[in-house]
């Protein structure tokens, strides 16, 4: 869509939700953040018309960010057909008119709640996470002006004993979201929800990350190219989830996928997360072991949400 | 957004002619520059006539980043000039601040003549965002010469310069570096693109030029 298009709408809205003036606050937030890679940038959070828990974080700086020709595309744990997503990007579309796809290829700005698209992002692309809790530290340590501390003193030890006490309990480190990472060898990070499956494709990803907390009123960013490693120990290194099987309607293997209950009697089967990643891998010939499942779309997703 | 007791003895010259979407395009412009450093990010047409010595682009990133939150520092040859003055005051709102350590951005009209990059403010342990932005206007950038930059949102390394700039001028930016998380960040502004140069940038010099 056109700015002269979008116009049309100008009576109503202003271009995407956010008044100037907060763009403006928001944006300088984004360019801290952006300088200072894993640093959390404090910034006056707006009220939207949507509850905290749909990622009002997110749709601030995507808000901010977004132009008139940017193509969005919005996933909720790897799907683009969720309530969250749908509602998400029918709010842009409606206030910006922008182009809107499923396709990860075709997007500008992707925003996304628990999940990484499967497909390489690329230079001209920008990652925007909603964040629900931003300080890694918070479990640790429930004061502020502590973690604050903490992360000026680059005091981390205890996120490291918080692991081993993982080790020592189940043999492993059992946290599998939200694994915590360390950002240009300085600042230790939550990467959101995301399963940790996920954490090694935003070290030195060629897209541009930009994370969003609205509750907590945080914004933090990794710049294209950076180092982000998942904290781990010599003796028990990081590793992401392995999976049996490949997914079983397009057989892709290396990626993550969601179990899917297929009746009650308990069968069940393994398939991608990423919704678009496997419906292109499907329009492109690659089969599964269960392609031929009567199972449908919208109920396979329906077992994620 | 006006401010009417300014007192103004005329009206200043326009501002953005779409403010919603060329301040998206401009700070896009920005965003790239910072998340990409070195790279020369090309600036949209704005068509902006301002008052010299600002620049059209210096004056595009003030309007665009600028309001009445960000107190703003001007070098010597722009705070003579009450055009220059007037015009920031009205478009943006921005406290007009003397002391460089006061300043969210400062705008440096004339590189070559900069005052001491560590005299800005540069964060503090706990919020290392508490900094200044530099906005440098400059004639030239260019990506075959200069100081090998590397660092977030390089691959590898990166040349860069820009002219003119005053011979302290990398030495103290090496300086900065080495406060990281705390130090400055600048956008360089030619007359048609913008570079960033974060503090998270690392920077070296060849030995022999
Ligand atoms: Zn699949």
């Amino acid at each position: 869509m056109t700015e002269q298009t979008y116009d049309n709408f100008a009576d109503h809205y202003n271009f995407a939700y956010l008044d100037e003036q907060t763009k403006r606050m928001i944006r300088r937030a984004i360019l801290k953040a952006i300088a200072v890679p894993g640093y959390q940038v404090p910034f006056a959070s707006r009220e939207m018309p949507m509850p905290y828990g749909w990622g009002t974080g997110g749709v601030q700086v995507t808000a901010a960010i977004i132009g008139a020709n940017d193509v969005l595309k919005m996933i909720d744990q790897g799907s683009d057909d969720t309530t969250n997503a749908v509602a998400l990007r029918g709010f842009f579309v409606k206030t910006t008119g922008v182009e809107a796809t499923t396709k990860t290829s075709e997007a500008t700005i992707i925003q996304t709640r628990h999940r990484i698209p499967e497909e390489p992002l690329k230079a001209n692309q920008t990652l925007v996470y909603q964040v629900p809790i931003p300080e890694p530290l918070r479990k640790l340590e429930p004061r502020e002006t502590e973690t604050r501390k903490m992360h000026a003193l680059e005091e981390y030890g205890l996120m490291h004993v918080k692991l081993y006490e993982d080790i020592a309990k189940y043999g492993e480190i059992a946290t599998t979201y939200a694994y915590p990472v360390l950002v240009n060898d300085r600042y230790v990070m939550d990467p959101s929800p995301i399963p940790k499956f996920d954490n090694p494709k935003m070290h030195e990803m060629e897209a541009l990350q930009l994370f969003g907390a609205g509750r907590e009123k945080r914004i933090y960013a990794v710049p294209p190219h950076t180092k982000v490693e998942s904290l781990d120990f010599e003796d028990y290194p990081f590793e992401i989830q392995k999976f049996e099987e490949p997914c079983a309607l397009c057989g892709a293997e290396n990626v993550y996928l969601d179990e899917v209950i297929l009746d009650d009697k308990g069968a069940r089967m393994f398939v991608c997360s990423d919704s678009d990643f496997c419906e292109d891998r499907r329009e492109n010939g690659h089969v599964g072991h269960m392609a031929a499942n009567p199972i449908t779309e919208s109920e396979n997703r329906g077992a994620d949400a | 957004m006006t401010t009417p007791s300014l007192g103004l003895q005329k009206a200043p010259a326009p501002g953005l002619k779409n403010p919603v979407h060329d301040a998206q395009k401009i700070f896009k412009v920005a965003m790239n520059a910072l998340a990409r450093p070195g790279s020369l990010q090309e600036m949209p047409e704005l068509g902006l006539e301002v008052p010299a010595p600002l620049t059209q682009t210096v004056a595009a990133l003030a309007l665009t980043l600028l309001d009445y939150d960000t107190p703003v520092y001007l070098d010597p040859a722009l705070a003579q000039e009450v055009d220059v003055v007037d015009y920031l005051r009205f478009h943006t709102g921005a406290p007009i601040v003397a002391l460089a350590s006061d300043a969210a951005f400062a705008l440096i009209s004339d590189p070559a003549k900069m005052s001491a990059i560590s005299g800005f403010a540069v964060g503090t342990d706990e919020y290392p965002d508490r900094s200044t932005t530099l906005l440098i206007a400059v004639d030239d950038m260019t990506n075959t010469s200069g100081a090998t930059l590397s660092g977030p949102g390089i691959k590898t390394e990166t040349e860069f310069d820009a002219a003119p700039l005053s011979p302290a001028f990398w030495p103290q930016m090496i300086a900065n570096q080495t406060l990281y998380p705390l130090g400055v960040d600048v956008l360089f502004a030619s007359p048609t693109h913008v570079a960033g140069l974060p503090r998270s940038s690392k920077i070296s010099m060849k030995e022999a030029r």
